[in-house]
């Protein structure tokens, strides 16, 4: 499809008709295919009568663990999305040579790598990392729910908003042409007039305000609602990397959002922030965005540190070797991940001192990564490693990552990176960090907690399926490309003319495949367990013989997550109880204050999303309307004041006598 | 990198990053290989431990020692944070001393590793990232070409880049490191080729739906060569002036290699000041007008619609005013001027002795630093123009 260039705009639907359908058959079977899938869906849920009870009991719900688990959902419908935009573009890349087009023009396969990094980062790793920390970190803590329960499922419903929005891209119009940062002078009005960046700039902005909200509320849960005795120095090492995450995240979100608005106004208004003439200077932009896209690596991956902090200290059956050194270590990522954002354009003309400078720093930060690496390396040392899932999935990270950050530094040298820069050798590098660490460490979490979360054990066959495919499959993928790197070929190519590359394409393909296949072992994996679950059934809520409070709990943890506010005397509270002795503290209960589900946040998420889609397309009064009806639906929101209820002492007697059963069946498990 | 080295080799692949044919791009492998050793020092005990440790302590091992409580020492920390450390001391001033020697600035002080550079001048090339095309202008030679660029081998070129349309960068992986083409801005370069041949030169930053087409061959002539294509070139017929180079401007993909035998000399100047069009106003003169206080409310009267305004990078934001343009107040001699004097901006060398150990020129430091005044726009503020900040 050509980019329209003379759109007629209508008062009713602004510049929104017939064109907007995308005349790609690959885009019209990627619709069939969705419309029957979701069709299906849609029937499934009818026959079973399940909409009032999706909706009662979780999209209304204000439940953490409720919320933390729709976050995940969101994570691996999208991901199923970004991973097809991957395989697209590797079939692309080995198909277009010796004079071929391939199959994707390049408007479409524009719009593919584009929609490859922003589903990617903003949809799969973002929702995947908030979803985890949303589950965990109040029953790490042994709190009863986070600081703003409604704020968390607003969050929730934004960040579905603006994933709602970037599919929407693939059916009626386009996406963005530009990369997935969309730099300006390409992203600015004159080169891009078509819809393909505003769905971009509305599809961020509207998740990102999600993601700072929810950002903002795990901060102020972590600093204000922790257990009695658990002081900071006591806080399990994934509620560390929680922490500064939220921090990275309070930081900096507020950057990447400033940042689109300049660039809405230019886009919308006319203003010059970015552009070429008139004073406009699009390296502002360029800087601006590194200033929030830099923290951004460490948000992701931060928390999948602390899993594996807490999974190698679960599996070796050992004290995490160095807990302080461990946090000031995060807290060093966290500080430094401010200042290295130019390594990102190094080979922009900025002189031989800013390069250097921001060169240093960015090495400097492998220092304490080597610290975190040591660590987990010396609480192996002397320990009796259980070689699960999750434990395989972190020796896996820890041999993969290394390699990623090794070429990370290798690129932090500017010279270095003056020919690596932009090449496929970069695109294997973070890659290999992103699969290698953030993935992986994902990964390892699923299996960890699934148990916790549903109460059955995932299929141990099938994970190791799964493990394997994926982890052949990444280095089949990505070996290649670091060579081709080193061969000078550079990122984003549609079409190739020098034959001799067409076999590492080659490779690099087969990997894309096996790793569809660790994909789909993955899908069969929780298909197989959730079939089995009687069998791989946990009663103890304690399967890994784990450490931290989470494992207190009953599995799944009931509604209050505890009946009685835990206590922490030390470092690993749940191990240290198990440890002394110490028994489920029992009846008198009371009842729990707990709050009370509302829709509100669909409703006002839902019109955030339709405002952005008004905003894309020029519909002003929708724009308007959705824009107003928000600010009311907002209002009217804090004028409910029934917003809480009680859990009265009889239910939670009936709740904890079925736990109280269920442990006595196991002797020697204990329960908090 | 080390590793993939006799994969490659088994392939029978040229890693021409690895293996290039021109001093610049050779050091800069050369630093790519020590980097690598030196972090190799660490991450190869590293991944040997960790599957050494993952194997002696499987559960089922129990001959294995286990210490449950054992989760501290001093001793071992300070190791674990102090060889990183260090490591990252010696590759910090490998990087410092290595990105001031290779600062794309920078002009070449050697031909290769065993020839200093001589007496002659760099040969100036300057450089136009065109919707999809690159255009090479010759100032010297006032001749130009289209997705071919020749070069003289072991003589070193200058580079000014610029672009007419989006960011992009000009990368010929086998002569020097990238460098970023960005509209409105200049950029340098420098580089050699040390052996004769035919390379392949891209555009290494996404463009635009043209950009992988976007390629074309750097030929390293000797000079006899040389000067035999700046001859074929000058031969030709064509005139590249303004109107011709709006005309180029066009999107366009793939586009062949042609020459041009005539250049309009104040071309590139235009490109980077914006102001190719007839009745632009340059951002040198915007520039200079703004320093001395700008042109006040009589400003709002200086601009004009655009003659083109569907011209590719113009377009009417759906809620703001129709593109329009900066006249220029210049005459023309005083323009023809103000572009003259624009053309040195690239400062004279400075000092070539060698930049290592003792020699290596003290850092100026980023804050320390004093803005070098454009030469452009260096003009003495008046005493009774209220300043324009």
């Amino acid at each position: 499809m050509a980019i329209p260039t003379e759109i007629p705009t209508t008062f009713l639907l602004g510049r929104l008709d017939w064109n907007a359908v995308p005349q790609d058959p690959i885009v019209w079977a990627a619709g069939v295919v969705v419309a029957i899938g979701g069709a299906a869906v849609l029937w499934m849920l009818h026959k079973h009568r399940l909409w009032g009870w999706l909706w009662r009991e979780w999209f209304t719900s204000v439940d953490h663990k409720k919320i933390g688990i729709m976050y995940i959902v969101l994570a691996l419908v999208m991901f199923v999305r970004g991973f097809a935009d991957a395989l697209m573009m590797r079939l692309q890349q080995v198909l277009a040579f010796n004079g071929s087009e391939g199959y994707l023009n390049a408007h479409h396969y524009d719009q593919v790598f584009t929609a490859h990094g922003v589903i990617m980062i903003f949809f799969v790793a973002m929702p995947f990392v908030t979803g985890l920390m949303n589950y965990l970190v109040p029953l790490q803590i042994g709190a009863r729910d986070v600081s703003f329960p409604f704020l968390n499922n607003l969050s929730f419903w934004m960040t579905v908003g603006g994933a709602a929005l970037t599919m929407m891209s693939l059916f009626v119009g386009e996406f963005a042409q530009t990369g997935w940062l969309a730099f300006p002078p390409l992203s600015g009005i004159g080169y891009s007039p078509y819809v393909g960046v505003d769905y971009y700039i509305w599809g961020l902005q509207i998740a990102g305000v999600g993601t700072t909200l929810s950002g903002i509320n795990l901060l102020v849960t972590i600093v204000k609602m922790r257990a009695p005795g658990m002081t900071m120095m006591r806080m399990p090492i994934f509620t560390w990397t929680a922490l500064c995450t939220n921090v990275l995240i309070v930081a900096t979100f507020p950057v990447l959002t400033a940042t689109l608005v300049l660039l809405t106004l230019d886009r919308y208004v006319g203003t010059n922030f970015f552009t070429n003439d008139l004073g406009g200077n699009a390296m502002m932009y360029v800087n601006l965005i590194w200033i929030w896209g830099h923290p951004e690596v460490y948000i992701l991956i931060l928390p999948l540190f602390g899993v594996y902090s807490e999974v190698v200290a679960t599996f070796t059956g050992k004290r995490l070797f160095g807990y302080a050194s461990m946090v000031y270590a995060t807290v060093c990522i966290t500080i430094l991940s401010y200042l290295v954002w130019l390594h990102h354009f190094f080979t922009m003309g900025s002189g031989a001192s800013v390069n250097s400078f921001f060169g240093i720093t960015t090495m400097i930060i492998s220092v304490p990564t080597g610290a975190k690496i040591f660590n987990w390396l010396f609480t192996m040392y002397r320990s009796r490693i259980r070689f699960e899932l999750p434990m395989m999935w972190t020796i896996a990270f820890m041999l993969t990552f290394v390699i990623g950050g090794m070429t990370g530094v290798l690129l932090a040298v500017p010279p270095a990176d003056f020919v690596l820069h932009n090449s496929l050798f970069l695109v294997a590098h973070f890659h290999n960090v992103i699969i290698g660490g953030v993935l992986f460490g994902l990964f390892a979490a699923i299996n960890y907690w699934w148990p916790k979360a549903f109460g059955f054990r995932l299929d141990v066959f099938w994970g190791k399926v799964s493990f394997w495919f994926w982890v052949v499959g990444f280095w089949t993928a990505f070996a290649p490309l670091y060579i081709l790197g080193l061969m000078g070929v550079t990122r984003r190519m549609r079409v190739f003319d020098d034959p001799g590359l067409q076999i590492w394409f080659g490779i690099a393909a087969f990997g894309a495949v096996l790793i569809a296949i660790g994909i789909g072992a993955m899908f069969v994996q929780f298909g197989v367990s959730i079939r089995r679950r009687d069998r791989l059934r946990d009663e103890t809520g304690d399967p890994w013989d784990g450490r931290t409070l989470e494992w207190a709990t009953s599995s799944p943890p009931p509604d209050y997550n505890f009946a009685f506010t835990p206590v922490s005397h030390g470092l690993d509270t749940w191990w240290d109880m198990k440890r002394h002795g110490q028994t489920r503290p029992k009846a008198p209960y009371r009842p729990i204050h707990m709050p009370r589900n509302t829709g509100s946040g669909v409703v006002i998420a839902g019109l955030a999303t339709v405002c952005g889609f008004a905003l894309v397309w020029y519909i002003w009064w929708l724009a308007v309307l959705s824009f107003a009806g928000l600010v009311i639906g907002a209002v009217l929101h804090t004028f409910d004041y029934a917003r809480d209820y009680h859990i009265p002492a009889e239910d939670i007697r009936a709740t904890e006598a079925v736990r109280d059963r269920q442990l006595a069946a196991h002797p020697l498990a204990r329960g908090a | 990198m080390v590793w993939l080295l006799p994969v490659m080799f088994l392939a029978g692949c040229k890693a021409v990053v690895l293996a290039p044919s021109g001093d610049i791009a050779a050091r800069q492998a050369e630093l790519l290989v020590q980097s690598t050793l030196l972090m190799l020092i660490i991450i190869v005990p590293v991944m040997a431990l960790t599957v050494w440790f993952a194997w002696r302590y499987r559960a089922a091992n129990r001959r294995a020692s286990y210490a449950p409580d054992w989760d501290h020492s001093t001793k071992l920390e300070l190791v674990i944070w102090a060889i990183p450390l260090l490591i990252i001391v010696c590759l910090g001033a490998l990087t410092w001393v290595g990105t001031h020697l290779l600062d794309p600035y920078r002009p070449l002080d050697r031909i290769d590793a065993e020839t200093p550079v001589g007496a002659a001048d760099p040969l100036p090339v300057q450089v136009v990232a065109l919707d999809w095309k690159w255009l090479f202008v010759y100032p010297e030679q006032g001749v130009a070409s289209v997705n071919e660029l020749a070069v003289p081998v072991d003589r070193p070129v200058r580079f000014t880049l610029t672009s007419a349309s989006v960011m992009n960068a000009f990368y010929i992986p086998a002569m020097a490191g990238m460098i970023y083409a960005m509209p409105g801005m200049q950029t340098t370069l420098h580089g050699v080729f040390n052996d004769e041949g035919t390379y392949q030169g891209l555009a290494s930053h996404y463009s635009g739906a043209g950009f992988s087409g976007m390629r074309f061959k750097a030929r390293a002539l000797d000079d006899a060569g040389f000067d035999a294509w700046v001859a074929q070139a000058a031969a030709g017929n064509e005139t590249l002036d303004r109107a011709r180079y709006l005309e180029l401007a066009q999107p366009s993909q793939s586009v062949p290699p042609m020459t041009f035998a005539q250049v309009d000399p104040e071309l590139f100047q235009r490109v980077v000041n914006r102001c190719v069009e007839q009745g632009r106003m340059c951002m040198a003169e915007m520039m200079a007008l703004d320093a001395q206080g700008g042109l006040g409310l009589a400003g709002i009267a200086n601009v004009a619609l655009l003659a083109d305004p569907d011209a590719r990078g113009t377009a009417r934001p759906v809620l703001g005013l129709p593109p329009f343009q900066v006249t220029g107040i210049c005459s023309v001699d005083e323009q023809a001027a103000m572009l003259a004097s624009a053309a040195p901006l690239v400062k004279a060398p400075r000092d070539l002795s060698p930049m290592r150990g003792r020699g290596l020129a003290a850092p100026q430091g980023i804050l320390g630093q004093r803005p070098d005044p454009d030469v452009l726009t260096r003009t003495v503020p008046r005493d009774d123009a209220e300043q324009n900040l």
